[in-house]
């Protein structure tokens, strides 16, 4: 193929996507050390077991298989009859046994899918399986890099700890709808309760990526498996975020595209994604084809779950939560999809409907909060629920303007903390209320008897008198015409 | 090299146990893969030298609170690769029924302490007929339990889905007694069932074999020596004098028995050592090179010739390219065997053999030719390939050496086990 034509011809870009989640549940995977690491001491939530002593054995958390088959019944996975566990075997220092336990041919999700909406389109991400296995520990590297690094410690407290990994189709055309796929993944396993975004790690990805003829592409976007066979791809390792790796897919699909319009062959091989710098590194050159000798982990006898999907129920997913917001609470299409954006937005919003309108609070959702906390980079799990009530409440029954309970008050609730009735006082901002005006016009009726009297004389000016003290005594916040009508009223009966 | 009498122990310690219990009064030596907490436990390997466990075996816990005192961790075979205790880094264990014999192994400590009176009683594991082939070469009753019916937490492992721990003793009966005190469920062990929970093995200890079918697998009995074979002769005799009727059975997959059992033994053992990389275990550490270079001088100088020999076969079994060949046809062949016992009990209660084909060998005789020791484990290892219980009761002897009987069962069958071996003594 000659220059010109490489330049000219139109590429496509396939992605696959290999998922690392950690579970949330609140002990290990084998062993009953608590998962709640995240502030301790490094090597203080370990036991013979995770540590891999001799002689000590595995036994499987149950609740990380039940948040395993949540996510299966959420993925619309086949759930086995059994499944089982491996041996990964190979050497790292992070590894205490220095062997992997996780799955093989027997993986505990097979064959889903995922719909996510990518621009107006929407879009089904097949999933080729989903497994559970063990977290190795982690390594600090001391004196710098790890090439550099004067000795290496070996902290055990992530050994252990339930992942899963999601293994997808090569069906992303885009980093684009990597993103996309990553936002509603996480999404999803909020919803089920069983992922805390929050955690530092909770989020591996590794990705494979390679370029073809965009003419090989059909309508529907699938490519012949030859010729997903025959393109050369890169695995791209160490991201951690779904910004992340859009990023890091953008630039290795540039560095792929570029390389083959310049008629160079891109090489197999696992690039590393350096975040700081926003480029993927080639790792090792010479990256053998690893013989990972899997074979049964006899420790572990195979499970049955053939029942566990129908015992086990996962509450309402987002798609669902959407149409039924949508229908239940009579709100716009924009509207019920972001306030079921996250769970945490949407059973924030939905705990609301007990007290509120629906419609009010819903725009207040989603026009004014949702908004100001975008601008702060902030979540909704950052309000505080009871001061935002009592906002709602004030607005409510009309003792503040939406104006000033939104610019003023809202914003000082998410900027200092403060609590909206001491706002309102400190800045002034209630309306005032009927009762306060009432005396205030007989105050002002007692206090000036000439006053009174020159108007019953019929003397014009005696009400714009009377009137200007009210005001005057309420400080401003009283409604002129309303005072006026109360002060006439007063006088003439 | 140690100081205890045969070199029984590796370390002699005294852990003490509950004031009372079945076992109060009673010693124990307990091998040395088997954890104790703040007492080293070697594995008969230089790798293991100075580990410390900080955790207690469930075994060992449950001889604590049956009132048992531990007197020492026994010497092995390094990590339980060897069947004459030769391969241990702490020097061979000399037989107290046999001397200048070996006394089998990998338990040859364990069965030594119980034949020399160094303890009353020992716990052994048996992989591939550990407790039994030194049972036998050291004239004392050695069981292997059921896969499942003993719990392994904490004991070291060498071949998991094989392995089990199980008694030494002078007798049926006690060697049934100290069954009773480790067996039952325990949920650090997720291969441990139900099954035999409350059974009561001493108490099958009667010698009432009346009506019993003893089945006799020929392909177990043509390969033994002739002296052997006769005292194996004279003793089903005995038991026929007994009134037990004895029947011809076959199990014709167990040729592929030995073949299957080091493939799968050394696959695992691969695998299950891998874990001693000098970082945390080893002999000196601080190795130059990279990570990888490192482990492997760790691995050269901590392990002996039969753990590096085994490591790497089982390496090569499993990996791409010839485990369909290897693992996975000893896979097969585990299968079929199963298969066979299943139908040979079909017929017969239980099944006797020779324990072992020869007498205890002499010292030294067999370190040269270690195929030919793999084949001498001929009938104790389609057992553990079954996951079936099986006991080494004395015979009798030949040349004045120690003959084994070895009965069968069905799984979780060990009382049948015991019955039959009572009778003989
Ligand atoms: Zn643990």
């Amino acid at each position: 193929m000659t220059a010109q034509t490489t330049q000219a011809r139109d590429l496509a870009v396939v992605i696959g996507l290999e998922v690392h989640v950690q579970l949330e549940t609140a002990t290990k995977l084998f062993c009953g050390c608590s998962t709640d690491t995240a502030d301790s001491e490094p090597n203080t939530h370990t036991c013979p077991t995770c540590l891999g002593l001799p002689g000590a054995l595995p036994v499987v958390n149950e609740a990380a298989v039940e948040a395993a088959v949540k996510v299966g019944k959420a993925l619309d996975a086949d759930i086995p009859e059994e499944t089982r566990f491996h041996r990964k075997n190979y050497y790292y220092p992070d590894l205490p046994k220095n062997f992997q336990v996780t799955q093989y041919d027997e993986p505990i999700c097979q064959d889903g899918s995922l719909e996510v909406a990518v621009a107006d389109e929407r879009r089904t991400i097949g999933i080729e399986r989903a497994h559970l296995e063990e977290d190795p520990g982690s390594l600090k590297h001391e004196g710098g890099a790890i090439d550099r690094a004067e000795y290496t410690m070996v902290d055990y407290n992530r050994a252990g700890m339930p992942l899963m990994e999601i293994v997808t189709d090569p069906d992303f055309r885009s980093p684009t709808e990597v993103r996309a796929f990553l936002e509603k993944l996480e999404e999803v396993l909020e919803y089920l309760g069983v992922f805390d975004a929050e955690r530092d790690g909770s989020l591996r990805i590794d990705a494979n990526l390679s370029v073809v003829d965009a003419e090989e592409v059909a309508e529907d976007g699938t490519i012949p498996t030859d010729v997903l066979a025959d393109a050369n791809r890169t695995e791209v390792k160490n991201i951690s975020s779904h910004k992340g790796a859009a990023k890091a897919l953008s630039y290795e699909e540039t560095r792929q595209k570029n390389a083959v319009r310049r008629g160079r062959a891109v090489e197999q091989e696992t690039r590393h994604w350096d975040e700081s710098r926003g480029i993927t590194v080639s790792m090792r050159s010479k990256e053998e084809e690893k013989d990972y000798r899997y074979f049964a982990e006899a420790d572990l006898p195979p499970m049955r779950v053939s029942g566990w999907k129908e015992e086990i129920a996962i509450p309402e997913l987002p798609d669902a939560r959407r149409e039924r917001f949508r229908e239940e609470y009579d709100l716009s299409a924009e509207e019920a999809s972001k306030l079921t954006s996250t769970k945490q937005v949407a059973d924030f919003y939905e705990a609301l409907t007990d007290e509120f309108d629906a419609g009010f609070a819903a725009s207040w959702v989603v026009d004014r909060l949702l908004g100001e906390l975008n601008y702060r980079d902030r979540s909704v799990g950052s309000v505080d629920r009871a001061a935002f009530v009592r906002l709602l409440e004030l607005v409510d029954s009309d003792d503040i303007t939406v104006k000033n309970a939104e610019e003023v008050v809202l914003r000082a609730m998410l900027d200092d903390g403060s609590d909206p009735d001491a706002v309102v006082e400190a800045e002034g901002l209630g309306k005032t209320s009927g009762d306060a005006v009432e005396e205030a016009v007989e105050e002002a009726i007692a206090d000036n008897p000439d006053a009174v009297e020159d108007y019953h004389d019929g003397e014009g000016g005696a009400l714009n008198f009377l009137v200007g003290q009210v005001m005057q005594s309420t400080g401003g916040s009283a409604e002129p015409g309303a005072v006026n009508e109360l002060l006439r009223e007063k006088l003439d009966s | 090299m140690g100081d205890s009498e045969y070199n029984a122990f590796v370390t002699e310690t005294t852990i003490e146990g509950a004031d009372d219990g079945p076992l109060a009064g009673k010693t124990v030596a307990v091998k040395d893969n088997i954890s104790t907490e703040g007492v080293r436990t070697t594995c008969g390997s230089a790798m293991l030298a100075d580990y410390v466990p900080p955790y207690d075996a469930t075994v060992v816990q449950r001889l604590k609170e049956a009132g048992a005192t531990i007197v020492g961790k026994a010497n092995m075979d390094e990590f339980g690769m060897g069947s004459t205790t030769e391969t241990s880094a702490y020097g061979p264990t000399e037989n107290p029924a046999a001397p200048g014999r070996v006394p089998g192994g990998s338990s040859g400590g364990s069965a030594a302490a119980v034949a020399g009176g160094l303890a009353d009683l020992a716990l052994g594991t048996d992989t591939g007929g550990s407790i039994r082939n030194p049972a036998a070469f050291c004239g004392v009753v050695g069981i292997k339990p059921t896969y499942g019916l003993v719990s392994r937490y904490g004991l070291v492992a060498y071949a998991n889905s094989l392995e089990q721990v199980g008694p030494l003793a002078p007798t049926v009966e006690e060697a049934a007694a100290l069954l009773d005190v480790v067996a039952g469920p325990d949920d650090h062990d997720a291969t441990t069932r139900q099954e035999g929970a409350d059974a009561d093995y001493a108490a099958a200890a009667d010698g009432d074999v009346e009506g019993m079918t003893v089945g006799v697998p020929t392909e177990l009995v043509e390969g033994a020596d002739e002296g052997v074979r006769e005292t194996f002769e004279a003793a089903l005799d005995d038991l026929r004098a007994q009134g037990v009727e004895t029947v011809e059975v076959s199990l014709p997959s167990v040729e592929t028995a030995v073949q299957a059992y080091y493939v799968i033994a050394m696959s695992e053992a691969s695998s299950n050592l891998a874990r001693y990389d000098g970082v945390r275990y080893g002999v000196s550490g601080g190795y130059e090179g990279d990570w990888n270079e490192s482990f492997a001088e760790g691995r050269e100088e901590g392990f002996g010739e039969e753990v590096k020999r085994r490591v790497l076969l089982g390496t090569y079994a499993l990996s791409a390219g010839y485990h369909d060949k290897y693992y996975a046809k000893a896979q097969d062949a585990r299968a079929w065997i199963q298969q066979d016992f299943d139908e040979a009990f079909a017929e017969a209660d239980v099944l006797a053999s020779p324990t072992m084909p020869v007498p205890p060998f002499e010292m030294g005789e067999s370190l040269d030719d270690p195929l030919q020791l793999y084949l001498s484990d001929a009938n104790t290892v389609p057992v553990n390939l079954a996951n079936l219980p099986a006991i080494s009761v004395p015979a009798g002897e030949t040349d004045g050496l120690p003959v084994g009987m070895q009965f069968v069962g069905p799984a979780f069958g060990e009382h049948a086990i015991v019955r039959a071996a009572s009778a003989l003594e």
